[in-house]
């Protein structure tokens, strides 16, 4: 069975390290054609133009070929073909396959099954470890170290599995945490648990102003309306978790935004000139570190 | 008549075989679905809503000349992990067991997280097992969620 990255809990803080290494040097140097020869599936069950774009610029700026498709809707599934009829055929048609489903655990059993390598673009709540990796890369880039950081996180911390999972990656480098969210959105038990059983402090508060005071970084992300059992509490806390321009004056100088996008309201407009503004940068990265993945799942670097 | 003759009247002693006691009442036709009991053809006698001064109420099993392997036994350890087992032989209990949690539980529980791919392809369950408060609880390999023993549903 072939190498995968399913979780984010599939790598060693080491490993972490190795592929942020190798996405700099895709970054110093665009024009790699490691993947030359080589064919990526994109299989998409679950539309995410966003995530397909990014791989897929990945693998044809490094010099490879794409094949797949964007909705399930344009795949045999909707004829009722199972997972794994799909996986096992397409694995004969490509070196590498990137996936995204709605079923959690879906990229897994891929994994197990698949003759070539998988790479996890997400599974329903559960997973999305390229996204990870590409924060962590994103903060190393602005703050020159992961180590010792204050990550202010805002907005979702219950459903946020982009929040979840780069909680745990960077539990490896002593972080100081801020969640900062509606009560009904506060960070389940079990995370809460884990940074208990590493000793790493955290503050939980619904006070934006306060908290960004101290950070290094403030990943916002999405409070969304279905998320709430009453719509009178989403309308009354919503306004809470915007980020405006008038806020980043008491912030550390070398403070940077980061967002997962896309972005609905939760980053006023006017904060995007602000130097302090890094999610459009944020996903430029991101094509170095799936081209990072990519080239080490295969082999290549 | 001491309590512990009462209970020996109520299920009858055997000569040879196994005897699992300390069942949870509710769990009697569980334990017996699991470890098969349900479609054997030796004699099987049991007793169920026995007074138990540790669990309140307790069922029984007699199992006559059957001698369980430890994997099989542990697969009840998931419903019922206080469960005793005495061997007995000749009317003699020559060995008592406890029942041990398994690290790890393939095939025979299914993953209460209804988006979970394995309540959608046809795929053996898997869960590592995780002991929170003195109860078991699984977590699916495949969609990471947490099944507590409330929720657990054996297949």
């Amino acid at each position: 069975m072939s190498r995968s990255l399913v979780s984010i809990t599939d790598y060693s803080k080491d490993e972490y390290l190795n592929i942020i290494e190798i996405a700099k040097g895709f970054e110093l140097q665009p024009v790699q054609e490691v993947l030359k020869g080589k064919v990526v599936a994109t299989l998409f069950f679950e539309p995410s133009t966003r995530t397909r774009l990014s791989f897929e610029s990945a693998v044809l700026r490094a010099g490879g070929e794409i094949l797949g498709f964007s909705d399930s809707s344009t795949s045999s599934s909707t004829k009722g073909e199972t997972l794994n009829d799909t996986i096992l055929t397409v694995s004969n048609y490509c070196d590498l396959i990137v996936m995204r489903h709605p079923l959690e655990g879906a990229a897994k059993f891929a994994s197990e099954i698949s003759s070539v390598p998988i790479i996890n673009a997400g599974d329903g709540a559960n997973q999305h470890p390229s996204q990870t990796l590409l924060d962590m890369y994103s903060i190393l880039k602005t703050q020159g170290t992961l180590d010792n950081l204050a990550i202010v996180f805002v907005g979702d911390m219950k459903y946020g599995r982009t929040v979840h999972s780069l909680v745990m990656a960077m539990s490896h480098f002593s972080p100081r945490f801020f969640f900062v969210s509606p009560v009904e959105l506060k960070l389940p038990d079990e995370y809460k648990l884990y940074l208990d059983n590493r000793n790493i402090p955290y503050i939980e508060t619904t006070d934006l102003g306060m908290a960004i005071r101290e950070a290094d970084i403030v990943y916002m992300t999405r409070v969304q309306r279905e998320r709430f059992a009453d719509p009178i509490e989403y309308e009354r806390t919503k306004n809470a978790y915007i980020l405006k321009l008038s806020m980043l004056s008491s912030t550390k100088a070398t403070m940077k935004i980061m967002h997962p996008l896309p972005r609905v309201n939760e980053i006023s407009r006017c904060v995007d000139s602000s130097e302090k503004a890094y999610y459009f940068e944020q996903t430029k990265n991101g094509v170095f570190v799936r081209q990072a993945i990519i080239s080490n799942l295969l082999g290549l670097k | 008549m001491g309590f512990k003759d009462e209970k020996t009247l109520k299920v009858s002693a055997i000569k040879n075989g196994t005897v699992i006691d300390h069942i949870p009442s509710n769990c009697l036709f569980k334990v017996i679905s699991l470890l098969g009991l349900d479609k054997v053809e030796f004699p099987i006698t049991f007793g169920s809503n026995l007074d138990s001064r540790k669990l309140g109420s307790k069922a029984i099993i007699k199992i006559s000349d059957v001698f369980f392997e430890d994997s099989d036994i542990n697969k009840i350890a998931l419903i019922a992990p206080h469960v005793k087992l005495s061997i007995i032989k000749d009317y003699n209990v020559v060995e008592k067991k406890v029942v041990k949690v398994p690290e790890e539980v393939v095939g025979l529980a299914k993953c209460f997280n209804p988006h979970c791919i394995s309540n959608h392809e046809d795929i053996t369950t898997r869960f590592n097992v995780l002991t929170a408060n003195g109860e078991i609880e699984l977590k699916c390999k495949y969609c990471e969620k947490i099944t507590d023993q409330e929720h657990m549903i054996l297949l």
